[in-house]
């Protein structure tokens, strides 16, 4: 039980890094970003290259986060930036998005090529030694230091959005761009700055998920993609702390239904869960609008 | 006569894939045609293709009549999911279909009955191209009559102001309900065909990358009008047929490189050419009309100094 | 006199704010009945309500005796009901005949079968429904704009053909809102013809609009709205003589 916790929370922390890129973008922008998972995909590979390089982890991490939010800039003035004007520019949007990933994940599959990459031996510590019992279960300190993480960018970015004129300006934009450009917000750096935080995120959520699973390939972010869809959903699209609860809750489920009915079910309830959510519920756990234009 | 004869056997199944394609990406079509974005397409493929191998292999029941229920059974479904679904807007109606479709693959991963993942293998080869190609054809005279009708400028009117149409009687939700269903029986028509053309059916074969497709056909191609789905379907079938002859010379491996050409292709078609490749024609002569009368006054002017 | 339209204590309310504010007034048979007051009035929240296109908070609407409100804007339509849109909401990218024919949706009873079929008498319906959303944009002044997009139209021609796709579904009642907003005098000229002459064929209509010549001009009768309330209504003799309404006007507009 205490271990199941454990398991669903680390779990559950990716999950949430991963969905509050994606639905921060979709707030302000009401675009699914697609490309979002290729950019998980591609941050972890940059930090296996940086490790094999003979990085840090601790150095690695940021770099590729880094890495992660500038792709994440070239994204939005390429894909995103000029169907701005379209009238269809949620739909056009969603599928210049898909042409990124794909573009992306070509890119990734001719530099590393088809087969399962791994972090280095020793990346990080591994062994009995690492290891320590909490709340009646075991815990490494690599499932540790992973929900450290994300906690920590968590806060992070709850500054960054709340506490920062840029913050106020992404959500000024999120809230509704005609009226944000009125006040004299710079909307196309707004847009821009929610790109680079929430491709960061995504890459963030990627180089944990390289280091928790250590299954690294060109199509690893293919599960996550929809994953994140559904924990958006539930948590209400746009809504960054519903997204955060949903990321823990799909997470922990995931864990319990595994445990409980098998693996082959773990995926039903996730899609099942985003189906019902949006025919029953479609303003998510959190969300404020319902069945809005989008 | 010998050599056409080659070339069909050599690409036999590409020439299938074509029709199969351009009937799954009609599929996403007819929905988009009234400015519906559901993905809900792979799914209902899945359930054509598993009912009618089902109905040929365990009930012994005539091909055509197996087709028949692959295309009935997924519109069956399309209805009461449609419903509660089309209330949806947007990317949410995009979403909500994902959803079902991959509830359909996992069901039937789930399902031991058909093999869980493995799928159903030996499926009798009995869809020839001259099936796959009827079928096409005669969607397409379906969507050709409709067009320019009472119910095809509903439809357009649906697309283009959906609140706007309805003042005008237009009842929408029954429209798009329609093109769902429709949408439905195409997508499970194609899919019954691919399982009696390819001799097996497995769930992953009807992901999301599935449906993904099927919608870069449909756009690629052009998602204004109805041929498009089908040019998109057959440009994008072939290329990587050609890009694997191309791949050595511009030394990357073909994998990456059909992967690469896809993206660039929908990049470029979604930034300039929103109407698709089909109206690129179109796009060239007025470019060139343009051109000749921007020439045209400056040169007049420069007649009269 | 018999109503066609009947209003009693409508409301309709967008949070706090009351856009219509218990409105009760009655639209006769084969009038035109103005309805006018300052920016923010409610009056395009009324031609919401009555079309269908939103759903009143309290009230009821009738027409023609049968209780509207609520209902959904496709059902209020087939009853006879049709509009125009003071934010122009042609299709863009149709033309402005095919704009037309969309209007017609209600007024086509094509079948399926012959059209599959490829039957001569699929044809002549379709060949008669081009014919009929010619003449309507004829009588708009617009007979050779047909074949152009909609989004390619001037502004006073994109109203004109508003109006005759609103004709096009042969309308028992016709809701107008502000058409001549942003037309030239010889314009608004051809649409106060129109007016009275859709009238004089028999449909009703229900205009809103700011030019106040005009109003006076071809209405019957005039309701005029403020905070969403019915203050005056009248001839429109009564309502430009009416005290409320000067005082509505001079507080607010000039
Ligand atoms: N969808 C809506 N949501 C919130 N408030 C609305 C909405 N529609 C109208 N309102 C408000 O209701 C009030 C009445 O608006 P309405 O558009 O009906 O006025 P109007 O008389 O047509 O004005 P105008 O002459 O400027 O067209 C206004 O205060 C407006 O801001
Ligand atoms: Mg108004």
């Amino acid at each position: 039980m205490g271990q199941q916790v454990i398991n669903g929370l680390f779990l559950g922390s990716i999950y949430a890094l991963f969905a509050l890129g994606y639905t921060l973008v979709f707030g302000v922008l009401d675009i699914l970003n697609l490309a979002h998972a290729a950019v998980f995909m591609v941050a972890t590979f940059v930090a296996v290259a940086l490790v094999g390089h003979g990085l840090d982890i601790l150095l690695a991490l940021p770099l590729a986060v880094l890495f992660a939010g500038l792709l994440g800039l070239v994204l939005e003035r390429v894909a995103f930036r000029p169907l701005r004007a379209r009238t269809d520019s949620n739909i056009a949007g969603l599928i210049s998005s898909l042409a990124a990933a794909t573009i992306i994940e070509a890119v990734a599959l001719e530099i590393w090529g088809p087969n399962i990459t791994r972090f280095p031996f020793g990346t990080m510590p591994e062994g009995p030694a690492s290891q320590f019992q909490l709340l009646g279960g075991t815990v490494s300190r690599l499932q540790l230091t992973i929900i450290a993480v994300a906690v920590l960018l968590f806060l992070v970015l709850t500054w960054l959005v709340k506490g920062t004129r840029l913050g106020r300006e992404v959500r000024a934009v999120a809230e509704s761009p005609r009226s944000a450009r009125v006040l004299g917000v710079n909307v196309d750096r707004a847009i821009a700055a929610a790109f680079f935080i929430s491709s960061a995120l995504g890459g963030a959520a990627g180089v944990l998920y390289g280091l928790a699973f250590n299954s690294i390939s060109p199509d690893m972010g293919h599960g996550v993609e929809l994953k994140g869809l559904a924990v958006i959903v539930l948590g209400g699209m746009g809504s960054m702390p519903g997204a955060v609860l949903a990321g823990f809750a799909l997470g922990l489920t995931e864990v319990f239904v595994v445990a409980n009915l098998g693996g082959s079910w773990r995926d039903v309830i996730s899609f099942a869960g985003l189906f019902l959510f949006l025919v029953l519920r479609p303003r998510g756990l959190m969300g404020a609008a319902a069945t809005r234009e989008a | 006569m010998e050599q056409l004869t080659d070339i069909y056997l050599t690409y036999q199944s590409t020439i299938g894939y074509i029709g199969i394609n351009a009937l799954l990406a009609l599929s996403i079509y007819v929905s988009l045609s009234c400015g519906q974005l559901a993905l809900g397409s792979a799914g209902f493929a899945a359930i054509g293709a598993y009912a009618s191998a089902l109905a040929t292999m365990k009930a012994d029941l005539p091909f055509p009549v197996a087709l028949l229920v692959a295309a009935l059974l997924p519109a069956l479904v399309a209805v009461p999911l449609g419903l509660p679904v089309l209330r949806l807007k947007g990317v949410f109606l995009a979403i909500a279909t994902i959803g079902f479709g991959e509830v359909v693959r996992l069901g039937l991963v789930n399902w031991d009955y058909v093999n869980g993942a493995q799928g159903i293998v030996a499926i009798p080869q009995k869809a020839s191209i001259w099936m796959i190609y009827l079928a096409v054809a005669v969607t397409l005279f379906l969507l050709w009559r409709v067009r320019g009708s009472k119910w095809g400028f509903a439809l357009e009117a649906i697309r283009e102001d959906e609140p706007a149409a309805r003042t005008m009687g237009i009842p929408s939700t029954q429209y798009k309900l329609a093109m769902l269903v429709l949408g439905a029986a195409l997508a499970g028509l194609a899919g019954g065909l691919e399982a009696h053309f390819t001799f097996m059916v497995a769930p992953n074969g009807f992901g999301f990358s599935r449906v993904v497709d099927m919608l870069v056909f449909a756009v690629v191609g052009g998602a204004q009008v109805f041929w498009g789905a089908v040019a998109g379907a057959a440009f994008l079938t072939v290329l990587p047929e050609a890009l694997r002859e191309l791949a050595p010379l511009v030394g990357i491996e073909p994998g990456p490189l059909r992967l690469l050409v896809n993206g660039l292709v929908l990049l470029l078609v979604i930034l300039f050419l929103p109407a698709g490749l089909v109206s690129l024609p179109r796009r060239l002569r007025e470019r060139r009309a343009a051109r000749k009368a921007a020439r045209a006054p400056a040169g007049g002017a420069g007649a009269a100094a | 006199m018999s109503a066609l339209l009947s209003l009693r204590g409508v409301e309709r309310t967008f949070g706090g704010l009351r856009a219509v504010d218990g409105a009760s007034f009655e639209v006769a048979a084969g009038t035109v009945h103005g309805l006018i007051g300052p920016n923010g009035a409610g009056k395009t929240t009324l031609i919401n309500l009555v079309s269908g296109l939103l759903a009143p908070t309290a009230g009821a609407i009738e027409l023609g005796g049968r209780a509207i409100a609520g209902l959904p804007s496709h059902r209020i339509a087939g009853l006879g009901v049709a509009r125009t849109f003071q934010s122009i909401r042609l299709f863009p990218e149709l033309t402005a005949r095919d704009n037309v024919l969309v209007g017609q949706h209600l007024r086509r009873h094509p079948s399926l079968l012959a059209r599959l079929l490829l039957l001569r008498s699929a044809g002549e319906e379709a060949r008669a429904a081009g014919e009929r959303a010619g003449a309507l944009l004829a009588l708009v002044g617009l007979p050779d704009r047909a074949n152009e997009q909609a989004r390619h139209l001037s502004y006073g021609e994109q109203r004109r053909v508003e109006i005759a796709r609103a004709l096009a579904s042969e309308p028992s009642l016709l809701l107008l809102d502000e058409p001549t907003a942003g037309m030239n005098p010889v314009e608004v000229q051809g649409v106060a013809q129109l007016i009275r002459r859709v009238a004089a064929d028999g449909h009703s209509v229900l205009l809103v609009e700011h030019n106040v010549r005009l109003v006076m001009n071809v209405c019957d009768r005039i309701t005029v709205l403020n905070f969403g309330k019915v203050i005056a209504e009248g001839t429109p003799p009564e309502v430009a003589a009416h005290p409320a309404v000067i005082t509505a006007y001079l507080g607010s507009e000039r």
